[in-house]
């Protein structure tokens, strides 16, 4: 096993894919000659060509369109967006079409398309350039939501992915692109719909997707020297949402913190609350308590986007409230 | 200040193409277009079909049989028809919401397409697309599409998946004047041409955008909007079938050798209203007169008679038989079950076992 970045296992598994099934084409802003704006695509476009391998227009509506009607005619398209927030202009192609295509079809229209790229924050970028789109994406049916937080998953994932027949929207970090991980140098895939406990613990079940885990685990690290045992759930995927996990350690911990890195307002963390309130109300010693995004556009200044951007020790003071801790 | 110094947003003087000063008909004859006699009484057979078929429809909607939305192509059935006669049968076509004739004349059955519009389970989208969403992929029917605009990138992926596979297919996309207004043309267009994909653009301008008149919602020439991205265009009558065929058949040519794509604006006439509840009381009984005057189904039965291709009871005897499957259509429709109850859940996903949140 190697240790590799994120970026380099994007990479690694579109590369496997695309060698795999010549179906699959990648296209997207600077992902050909500039090698990809946080270089996830380096070297691809010399390996498979500028017919796999394609720069857009800055043109999300029409090349995310343009993806969702190669794949209605038998191709498997990985769009990339340079980030989620540049997809808003093309996000009607992603859920009237790619979403619902299928079922209005009756079921004849297959649509195996793959979104990616960074999503959430990333510094003092302001406003329109840091929002969480995971909750967003999972509200709506027929779409796949995936939100891995770490290399090994993110390669497993990616390649389930690009292989599966739905539509599967898949996010990034640009924060999280330089992160190192041991990755086997042997095929992998991992299964989409499936949480991973990251962190066994008695006291308390927290459950953290995508950059924002990494918060939680260090929250957990601390926690752990004053003797708090944390169960770390990373749901890995959020549509489907691996509820039976998460609803299992709850039982056994009976506390729940979830830390979600979208706004408040019907997010993951709303959701994944009204489960665990439905399916172990009885199992429950506190109220399931919420770290999310303030429901606050970014602000820019540091001072502002520190306080924001939630941290540690919000998740601590959370896990505190509903330990009874002070 | 009097009302008439104030400032106008819109030309209050412009009018749509009137039914006289529609570009000039194509002078070939059938036997120019390469039609035979024997195609030429399909052709009328299949305007024929999808006006009756939507006349019963109507009905059957003002009946109560079915809800939802209904928007009507008489008028315009030469664009669908002629469109199809000059495309091979494994050429893509993809639409709007405007969308029985293109289904229709691309093979969907009748029955098949009443039950659809019923929401039953035998329909072409088994129930679950209605009036606005018929696909039949099988017969290269990509849809029926409800967002004005939306579908436009669609057809430039349907068309570059045919480039990447180096078939030959060409792709047509259908939509109304409303649609250029979108930036998704303008976005569609772009990549079309800077990709050279193989897919004709066809606007039906039927004069309106809802209700609202073409020079009151557009800037500009229509065709014109092909010009800025050096995509070839071209503007077509298009209540004549034969202008149809012969300019589709063109252009279809020379997409297929090029791999290009093209824009025609084809100039057409919707005799009924956007929708069902739309009275269309933005125009005037005179205008939608001069069109029904050269209302291209009769044009067609008067080119026939006048050559001596056909008798009058011979089309007598066309109508008769279509009127009879359009009634054996409406039959199917209302005696097709709804969808089961399961369906709710099926085709939501491509996995059976989804795990629905609840």
């Amino acid at each position: 096993m190697a240790q590799k970045q994120f970026r380099e296992v994007i990479r690694e598994a579109i590369r496997e894919e695309m060698e795999r099934d010549e179906d699959v084409f990648i296209m997207g802003e600077e992902v050909a000659e500039y090698n990809g704006a946080y270089k996830a695509t380096q070297g691809l476009l010399d390996q498979f060509g500028d017919m796999r391998v394609i720069d857009t227009p800055i043109s999300e509506l029409g090349f995310a369109g343009l993806g969702v009607g190669a794949a209605m005619n038998g191709l498997r398209p990985i769009v990339e967006f340079m980030t989620f927030n540049f997809a808003l202009v093309g996000v009607d192609q992603i859920i009237n079409n790619a979403a619902k295509i299928r079922y209005m079809s009756g079921g004849q229209v297959k649509i195996p398309i793959v979104f990616r790229g960074p999503n959430a924050s990333a510094g003092q970028l302001g406003a329109t350039h840091s929002t969480a789109f995971e909750s967003f994406y999972a509200h709506f049916p027929g779409l796949i939501t995936i939100h891995p937080s770490e290399p090994y998953d993110a390669k497993g994932l990616l390649k389930a992915a690009i292989r599966d027949d739905n539509p599967v929207i898949f996010l990034e970090s640009e924060q999280m692109y330089g992160m190192k991980q041991e990755v086997p140098d042997e095929e992998y895939l991992l299964p989409i719909g499936k949480a991973k406990v990251k962190r066994e613990g008695k006291d308390v079940t927290v459950v953290a997707d995508g950059k924002i885990y990494h918060v939680a685990k260090q929250a957990a690290e601390q926690l752990a020297k004053d003797g708090v045992e944390v169960e770390l759930i990373d749901p890995r995927t959020i549509k489907p949402f691996d509820m039976k996990t998460v609803i299992e350690s709850v039982k056994k911990t009976n506390r729940c913190v979830v830390v979600d890195e979208s706004h408040p307002f019907g997010g993951v963390a709303a959701e994944v609350g009204f489960q665990i309130q439905r399916e172990a109300f009885d199992y429950l010693d506190a109220p399931v308590q919420r770290v999310t995004l303030p429901d606050v556009p970014a602000p820019f200044s540091k001072k502002l986007f520190d306080i924001w951007l939630p941290g540690p020790k919000q998740v601590i003071d959370a896990v505190n409230a509903v330990t009874y801790r002070s | 200040m009097s009302n008439s110094d104030k400032t106008s947003i819109t030309s209050k003087t412009a009018t749509i193409t009137r039914a006289t000063d529609l570009p000039k008909p194509t002078r070939k004859t059938h036997k120019g277009l390469n039609i035979s006699e024997e195609q030429l009484l399909e052709l009328y057979e299949s305007m024929y079909l999808q006006r009756r078929f939507e006349e019963r429809a109507m009905q059957m909607y003002q009946k109560g049989k079915f809800g939802g939305f209904l928007h009507l192509y008489i008028g315009q059935e030469a664009v669908s028809t002629g469109s199809a006669f000059a495309l091979n049968d494994d050429d893509d076509f993809i639409t709007a919401y405007r969308d029985h004739g293109h289904g229709l004349v691309k093979g969907i059955t009748p029955k098949a397409a009443m039950a659809e519009l019923f929401g039953k389970k035998d329909g072409c989208s088994r129930g679950k697309g209605g009036s606005m969403h018929y696909f039949d992929p099988e017969k290269h029917m990509w849809g029926g599409h409800g967002i004005v605009g939306a579908h436009l990138p669609l057809a430039a992926g349907i068309a570059f998946a045919n480039k990447y596979k180096e078939n030959d297919r060409v792709t047509i996309c259908f939509f109304g004047d409303g649609a250029v207004d979108q930036g998704s043309l303008n976005e569609s267009f772009n990549l079309a041409q800077l990709w050279k994909l193989p897919v004709i653009y066809v606007v039906e301008n039927n004069g309106y955008s809802m209700g609202t008149a073409v020079h009151r919602h557009s800037a500009g020439k229509l065709a014109d909007r092909a010009y800025p991205y050096g995509m070839k265009y071209d503007v077509v009558n298009g209540m004549d079938l034969f202008s149809v065929i012969d300019k589709v058949s063109e252009v279809a040519k020379r997409v297929r050798e090029t791999r290009e794509p093209y824009f025609l604006e084809i100039v057409t006439y919707r005799y009924r209203g956007h929708s069902m509840s739309d009275p269309a009381n933005y125009r005037t009984k005179e205008e939608l007169e001069e069109y029904k005057k050269i209302d291209p189904i009769e044009r067609l039965k008067t080119y026939m008679l006048e050559k001596d291709i056909a008798k009058e009871k011979d089309l007598e005897a066309i109508n008769e038989k279509v009127e009879e499957v359009v009634l054996e259509a409406v039959d199917f429709a209302d005696n097709n079950d709804f969808p089961d109850e399961e369906e709710l859940y099926q085709d939501v996903y491509a996995d059976d076992d989804f795990p629905y949140l609840t």
